[in-house]
């Protein structure tokens, strides 16, 4: 399973999670985890997903992603799990 | 599962405190590529490389967006062209100058003899042609060593190459003497460093291997402003936590880039490496230690427990270790050491002690332009004379600014960055380099 962390953060507005889970949905990337806050009227939310099932290339992904970024207007970030797990689990 | 808090705590290690790999390095071996007639060699050394290291650049950018970390430089080190030369070196040089551009690498290393204990004709060859060589490529760096624990020191090596340091200066005097940023002299080189400018691919090597250099001096500075006025155990505590969270993404990205090229893994360098951007300086963790400017009485104890700490935490989070493995201390790449030397904290005695304590030497440090070749070789010569004694990496990268004196600021750009002209100490040392020949090994035994 390749897994990654998709973080989203901006000026709250009505919709976010909706739209961003439809286009994973579209991609036919299972969300695995949701966490999500509000901080300071900033929207936060980070989710792990399993990006197996979209069959496509990492940056392709991201690039699918990046019309939600320019819809939403928020600052969205997908990067590999590895790097928290190398980082935090022995 | 991993918790919010740790994914931001990585996060803003990236954004905020400057994390990143500093290099990807890919050793290649080129000794296959010798051949008399110096063009054919050139060939030869352009095509391999051009082959080899193909995917270098393509894959360091799709690890980058993977997992989010900026790997700032993708680099190749090649076999000493002195082993291959067997006869003039300079179309070598220009090929491996055109194999790095079409490559996509901002630096090669690898344009180095290695005569600790003598010279072959060779490595005579290939030191006469440095000054020339590197006033007219753009990207190759060069090495000498001269020096080792075992073999003692090549006094004729030092004192042929204070010589070149100057005229490499000289040669490339319009851009500050630019040359002598990618020129090292050494004492105990390492085989696989993956660092410029003293990186080359010793013969011990594999055909070729993946090298990584990791860097993050503003995460541990980040991290001791967490644990101010505490004592040195939880400073030391402190410092080996972060360096293990740091050296284990250098083995991550160290393992998916050898996966994903086909080449061997070779080491992760365990390095602390500066660079002139705010909040990316390895001086001011000494400052954040206590110290008021870096070169202040303490610097050298301070300077000690960041170097171990790092490498006690760097150990366990990767396989193999090594390269030069240290806190570097490049004056003109640290904007804490830039403004300690502007400020009169920071002597060059004062860095010689410090290399004694830590990795490598010194390091890119401009000295007067009219600073002469025997006393450069006396600089050289003390601190090869550190490494062999301490049985350590040391090394000398100074550049003598042309045109410029103590308290005059040079400008090298980039990652080099910029600095003050240090003063040198003004009695001269030239009987003593002109005796030349060898001095001995040290003694193994009664260590005191």
């Amino acid at each position: 399973m390749t897994k990654a962390l998709i973080s989203v953060t901006g000026l709250d507005t009505t919709g976010i999670i909706a739209r961003v889970a439809t286009k994973l949905s579209d991609l036919n990337i299972n969300i695995l985890d949701i966490t999500q806050t509000i901080l300071d009227g900033y929207f936060t939310m980070m989710m792990v997903v399993d990006l197996d099932g979209a069959h496509m290339e990492f940056s392709a992904i991201d690039r699918e992603l990046q019309s939600v970024r320019d819809e939403l207007n928020m600052t969205i970030h997908m990067q590999r799990m590895d790097i928290f797990d190398a980082m935090h689990r022995i | 599962m991993i918790e919010t808090g740790e994914i931001l705590q990585t996060m803003h290690m990236i954004q905020e405190e400057n994390f990143d790999i500093r290099t990807i390095t890919l050793g290649i071996n080129l000794l296959d590529c010798s051949h008399p007639d110096a063009d054919i060699c050139a060939q030869r050394v352009y095509d391999k490389i051009c082959q080899v290291a193909k995917d270098l650049v393509k894959t360091g950018e799709m690890l980058e967006e993977e997992l989010g970390i900026p790997i700032v430089n993708k680099r190749i080190s090649v076999t000493p062209v002195s082993l291959i030369a067997q006869a003039d070196p300079r179309p070598i040089a220009q090929a491996l100058d055109r194999a790095a551009k079409e490559m996509g690498v901002n630096f090669l290393g690898g344009y180095s003899a290695l005569m600790q204990k003598g010279a072959t004709r060779s490595d005579e060859r290939l030191l006469d042609s440095i000054p020339e060589v590197l006033a007219t490529t753009e990207r190759l760096c060069s090495s000498v060593n001269v020096g080792s624990t075992r073999t003692g020191l090549n006094m004729d090596a030092v004192k042929r190459m204070g010589e070149i340091i100057l005229e490499t200066a000289e040669k490339t005097k319009a851009q500050d003497g630019l040359g002598c940023a990618k020129l090292v002299v050494f004492c105990n080189a390492v085989e696989d460093n993956p660092f410029m400018a003293g990186a080359f691919c010793g013969v011990g090597e594999p055909e070729c291997a993946i090298n990584v250099g990791v860097s993050g001096p503003g995460v541990v500075k980040r991290a001791l402003e967490q644990v101010k006025g505490q004592p040195f155990d939880i400073v030391a505590e402190t410092i080996k936590r972060t360096a293990f969270k740091i050296t284990r993404v250098g083995q991550l990205v160290a393992r998916e880039a050898s996966q994903r090229l086909g080449i061997p893994f070779g080491i992760v360098d365990l390095s602390l490496a500066p660079t002139p951007a705010r909040g990316d300086s390895v001086a001011h963790i000494l400052t954040e230690m206590g110290l008021e400017s870096a070169g202040a009485p303490g610097t050298t104890a301070a300077l000690a427990l960041l170097n171990d700490a790092v490498k006690k935490g760097g150990v366990m989070a990767s396989n193999h270790v090594g390269g030069l493995s240290g806190a570097f201390i490049p004056v003109s790449e640290d904007i804490g050491m830039i403004e300690a030397a502007g400020r009169g904290s920071l002597s060059l005695e004062k860095l010689e002690a410090m290399t004694c304590v830590c990795s490598v030497g010194l390091d890119m440090i401009a000295i007067p332009g009219d600073t002469s070749a025997a006393t450069i070789s006396g600089i050289i010569a003390d601190e090869a004379a550190i490494g062999m004694v301490n049985q350590k990496t040391t090394a000398v990268r100074v550049i003598p600014a042309p045109g410029k004196k103590a308290g005059d600021m040079v400008e090298f750009g980039g990652l080099l960055g910029f600095a003050p002209v240090i003063q040198v100490n003004p009695f001269a040392c030239d009987d003593f380099i002109a005796r030349g020949g060898r001095i001995p090994a040290p003694l193994h035994s009664l260590r005191n």
